[in-house]
């Protein structure tokens, strides 16, 4: 592909990625976001960091099926912070409205000067959110999944690659797996018992997972010393 | 139709519960539109003579609105959209679009167990047995959010008086409808039908509503048509939708969501903001009405009906039986 060509799929993946918020923010002006807007965004911005999660797990599988997919792997970095992206707004949600933060006060109060509501709010809040963390299971794996995203989100420069070697690194980014199986697990526990809503995700996250010890039991019985980049 | 009568907690309305102004004026705008339409609704309603006395207002506030809250009422198309009914699917908006299949006539409950006499009441019977009266009542999900809704109907206990159970009878289950040609989207994995109970002098307590109408019209299917209960003071789940069946029952009978998580649903259910459901906090809840917005409020003690409800319970420990 040429270098016009890269910049150009560039952009039309920044905009297929942003398409969902795109969305999100039209429905907010239409006033369509439903009896419950907390719930809407909830579900969206959750959703979606899925779906881009396993959009980038399934960047290394599908570029390895022909080498003509080999430039996929210049879209893996950007589709990885798009799924962190959305994975904050998702955990924002949680903080700034589920969690009973009463943002649309804030901002009134923000509007006309007055800054300390902001923290008013969080103190008021905080008990309720530290409950969550410390008692409920799906709470705590999503955020453990969150934690994950931000690490490697952190250290997805080519600076901070280049500083950590890419050995550590590598290890590093591996984790991007505990992130998408914390993230399905996430869904199952907080879905009632018997709604089956999480099952999509799940098959496809087993497919990539699949597809992953196959290609590493392959190579291991396959032609000995040759080297790839996972 | 939706008449808002002066409670006597007017004077306590928080600032957060107000509408802002332009929220209410365009509220008021599809409210006017909405009564246009439901008055020529009505009147093509009656001259096919089935609605029975609900679209008339003099039979459908017969008396006056008895009970009424001072919160801002939930507009009606939101609580037309915004529904549990899993029979119809899982997903909220779902039985807004697939509940189309019920057919709500002819439909009857029967009445089975300890009574002296098995009967089958026609709904159109149902109906006419006592006045019906308005009451707008705080309606909480156990999910934390929470609607504020006027309903049509008449006080359970004057069908269970008309029933007439044994003294032996200690409970009251009720069976929703279950048809899997009309709710092809019941998802499998639920022990269908639906199921509910009360303990007899729970379902006796005056505020248990037999639910025919809301906001002054015949009850949608997706909110339970044509006939439910309304238990304003326990979780929406107890209050079961479009029954067909009551069983007067000296056990404490099987209720759907206690069989498939009895961690998380409790046979009582009675709202209370102090015992947590394993994956939320129960403190607070989302207030579902007219801005544009749900505002988080606290969540009161039996939903606000501790006065009506509390004695019920006395000397029980509310954390064990949840």
């Amino acid at each position: 592909m040429t270098r016009k060509g890269i910049v150009l799929s560039k952009a039309l993946v920044h905009l297929l990625c942003l398409v969902p918020l795109l969305l999100l923010l039209r429905r907010f002006q239409m006033d369509d976001l439903g009896a419950d807007p907390v719930n809407t965004i909830t579900h969206a911005t959750g959703n979606w960091a899925l779906y881009i999660l396993l959009a980038s797990l399934a960047v290394t599988p599908v570029r390895r099926l022909t080498p003509r997919l080999a430039v996929l792997i210049r879209f893996r970095r950007m589709i990885g912070l798009y799924a962190f992206f959305y994975a904050t707004l998702h955990l924002a949600t949680y903080v700034f409205l589920f969690s009973g933060y009463d943002l649309p006060g804030v901002l009134m109060a923000l509007r006309s000067g007055h800054v300390t509501a902001v923290f008013a709010e969080w103190s008021r809040v905080w008990p309720t959110i530290y409950d969550d963390l410390l008692k409920r299971r799906f709470i705590q794996v999503g955020f453990a999944s969150w934690v994950i995203l931000l690490a490697l989100a952190v250290t997805s420069p080519l600076l901070v690659l280049r500083a950590m070697g890419g050995k550590r690194w590598q290890w590093l980014h591996r984790t991007v797996y505990a992130a998408a199986v914390l993230g399905v697990i996430h869904f199952w526990w907080l879905v009632k018992p018997g709604v089956t809503t999480p099952w999509r995700v799940t098959v496809v996250l087993t497919v990539l997972l699949a597809a992953r010890i196959l290609h590493v039991a392959f190579r291991r019985s396959g032609p000995a010393g040759r080297s790839s980049a996972a | 139709m939706l008449i808002r009568s002066e409670g006597s907690r007017e004077s306590v309305i928080r600032s957060s519960e107000i509408t802002p102004q332009h929220v209410f004026e365009s509220f008021q705008r599809s409210r006017r539109q909405f009564l246009a339409t439901g008055a020529a609704l009505g009147a093509g309603a009656l001259a096919a003579g089935r609605l029975s006395g609900l679209v008339q207002p003099s039979v459908a506030h017969a008396g006056s609105v008895t009970y009424t809250v001072p919160d801002p009422q939930t507009p009606l198309q939101k609580a037309a959209t915004y529904n549990n009914f899993y029979e119809f699917g899982t997903d909220k908006d779902e039985p807004a679009r697939y509940a189309k299949t019920l057919k709500t006539r002819p439909w009857a409950i029967a009445v089975e167990g300890l009574v002296k006499k098995p009967l089958t009441l026609d709904i159109d019977t149902l109906l006419k047995l006592r006045p019906l009266e308005n009451r707008v009542y705080r309606h909480r999900c156990v999910e934390a959010w929470s609607m504020v809704i006027p309903w049509d109907g008449y006080s359970l206990s004057e069908l269970i008086n008309h029933c007439q159970p044994l003294p032996s009878a200690k409970y009251v289950q009720f069976l929703s409808l279950y048809d899997k040609k009309q709710m092809p989207q019941a998802p499998s994995g639920y022990d269908w039908p639906y199921s509910e109970g009360l303990r007899m002098d729970e379902a006796m307590n005056p505020l248990a509503l037999l639910t025919f109408g809301f906001y002054g019209q015949t009850l949608q299917n997706q909110n339970g048509a044509p006939v439910r209960i309304i238990l304003p003071w326990k979780y929406g789940f107890k209050s079961a939708k479009s029954i067909v069946k009551i069983i007067f029952t000296d056990k404490q009978p099987r209720t759907l969501w206690n069989e498939i998580a009895s961690g998380e649903y409790g046979f009582y259910s009675n709202v209370n903001p102090k015992v947590d459901h394993p994956r939320w906090s129960q403190a607070h809840e989302r207030r579902i009405d007219g801005s544009l917005f749900p505002h988080t409020i606290p969540t009161l003690m039996f939903n606000g009906y501790a006065d009506q409800v509390a004695g019920m319970y006395a000397g029980m420990n509310l954390a064990k039986y949840y």
